[in-house]
């Protein structure tokens, strides 16, 4: 891109989405860096899920405008920008009738990859998310556990090898030793690849750990973004009600 | 010899009786599932098509007959006009099941497919047809059970099927006959019932199992 560094990845102008009347979500703005984890923190119903709608324009703003890599995005094709993103949604979805692995290759299937190219990809994404090809690839997802579910649809979401991740609570259903293996690997993929995300959750922990900046989303409203470090000394009412769920006080993880 | 020919009688109005009831259940289904899917994406056209549909078929079916021996050219006397009405009887089973069945597709495996970036067109080949088959195929089976029965009043209009026998029978008080109808009309209905019933199955079963 002809300005380098000067167009920011990812861009939110004053967005807004109305639902029934209602605004779900209000003038939210901020800029994305490539690279960047930005943590979407709030409270059941606040807009988190709503914000990442937008962004593969699964849903119209009422107002205000998304740019990514400096295009509007409402000038792009939706069905390219879609396959061209991301995303793990809140319930998964995995299609029932498909196999793990026709569902983890999906969107390379789509995109019309040779077979042998799609089955190596989803075999490599399969070992990725710990659920070995051998075993698990050919079983439907009603024959694996919730947090297996979880990992193929993460797995889905990189199949395509997106600059641009949309994770909505991905790891929510997963014990803590598989959930802290997958947020390491998730650490690691976004610093060799250098991939974007917006990530959801109501764990602050998981926010201070994987978020390179938290935005708190209170009634539809995104508070200004704070680093880690930020996140942790700031004085306001609803990072502090959320800095109080943790049991310990907390330290950064290194 | 009144043995042989009954039997003949038997054989040959079975065979349009089949022919009957095939023609209006693949008409009916090819309409039916086209509608249907529209009606997906036309909450409007939905519930017309449902409505028209379901006031079709309250009317009896005799009735139907009568009002459309005086129509023009789809109307009259004839195996055409059966037909035509017997495809507005099968109708309303194809048309609810297939609006039903693409309905009720897991709206999470819907919304992860559009979220993935699958076409309108992606979604209902790969996602809404096959998820909806078997209901679909559930409202198939209902249209044609019934209009097997149905078809046997075809013979008023001259339609013919096995209809002939039976109203022949009635109007000659000859039982024999009524049931030399009935029966082959029954035990049709009866394996259309199993042969579409094991498909379903085995669609159901091919691939997802239960729910998740
Ligand atoms: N289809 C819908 N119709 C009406 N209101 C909706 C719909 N979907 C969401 N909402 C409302 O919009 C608001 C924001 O919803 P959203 O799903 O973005 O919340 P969220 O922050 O993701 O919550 P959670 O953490 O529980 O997933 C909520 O108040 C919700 O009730
Ligand atoms: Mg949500």
């Amino acid at each position: 891109m002809a300005y380098g560094a000067a167009i920011p990845f990812l861009t939110f102008e004053d967005v807004s989405y109305r639902m029934n009347g209602r605004l779900v979500l209000q003038g939210v703005s901020f800029a994305l860096e490539q690279g960047e984890t930005l943590v979407l923190l709030g409270r059941s119903g606040s807009g988190k899920t709503t914000a990442l709608r937008l962004v593969n324009r699964l849903l119209p703003p009422a107002s205000g405008k998304i740019f990514l890599e400096g295009q509007d995005i409402a000038t792009l094709d939706p069905i390219a920008l879609r396959r061209r993103i991301g995303y793990v949604i809140q319930d998964v979805g995995l299609l029932p009738h498909w196999t793990i692995a026709k569902n983890v290759g999906l969107v390379p299937r789509l995109e019309g990859w040779p077979a042998a190219q799609v089955e190596e990809r989803v075999n490599e994404l399969l070992r990725q998310v710990d659920l070995p090809p051998e075993e698990y690839g050919l079983r439907y997802p009603h024959q694996l556990s919730g947090g297996q579910r979880q990992r193929a649809g993460v797995a889905r979401a990189l199949a395509n090898r997106s600059k641009l991740l949309l994770f909505d609570e991905p790891f929510g259903a997963l014990d803590p030793i598989t959930r802290h293996e997958l947020q390491r690997q998730f650490l690691d993929l976004r610093d060799r690849l250098g991939i974007a995300s917006l990530f959801v959750t109501h764990d602050v922990s998981e926010a201070l750990q994987l978020g390179t900046r938290i935005g708190l989303i209170e009634d539809g409203k995104l508070g200004e973004l704070m680093t880690p470090d930020e996140f942790l000394k700031s004085e306001q009412v609803e990072a502090r009600r959320f800095l109080d769920t943790l049991p310990v006080s907390p330290r950064r993880p290194e | 010899m009144i043995w042989r020919s009954l039997l003949r009688d038997i054989g040959v109005l079975t065979a349009e009786h089949i022919f009957l009831v095939g023609i209006a259940c693949l008409v009916a289904t090819v309409v039916g599932v086209a509608l249907g899917i529209a009606g997906t994406r036309n909450p409007r056209l939905r519930s017309v098509s449902l409505t028209v549909a379901s006031i079709l078929q309250t009317i009896p079916s005799l009735a139907l007959f009568g009002f459309l021996i005086p129509i023009p050219i789809i109307g009259g006397i004839g195996m055409h006009t059966a037909i035509l009405c017997l495809i507005l009887y099968a109708l309303l089973p194809v048309l609810r099941n297939t609006v039903v069945g693409i309905s009720e597709v897991d709206a999470p495996a819907r919304e992860a497919a559009v979220a993935m970036g699958m076409t309108g067109q992606e979604l209902l080949r790969f996602v809404e047809l096959p998820l909806a088959a078997p209901t679909i195929m559930a409202g198939i089976r209902t249209a044609v059970v019934t209009t097997i029965g149905t078809a046997t009043i075809a013979a008023v209009i001259g339609g013919g099927g096995l209809g002939v026998l039976i109203f022949r029978g009635v109007a000659s008080v000859d039982t024999l006959s009524i049931l030399a109808g009935a029966i082959p009309a029954a035990l049709l209905a009866i394996a259309a019932d199993g042969v579409l019933n094991w498909v379903e199955r085995r669609i159901r079963t091919g691939r997802s199992g239960p729910r998740v």
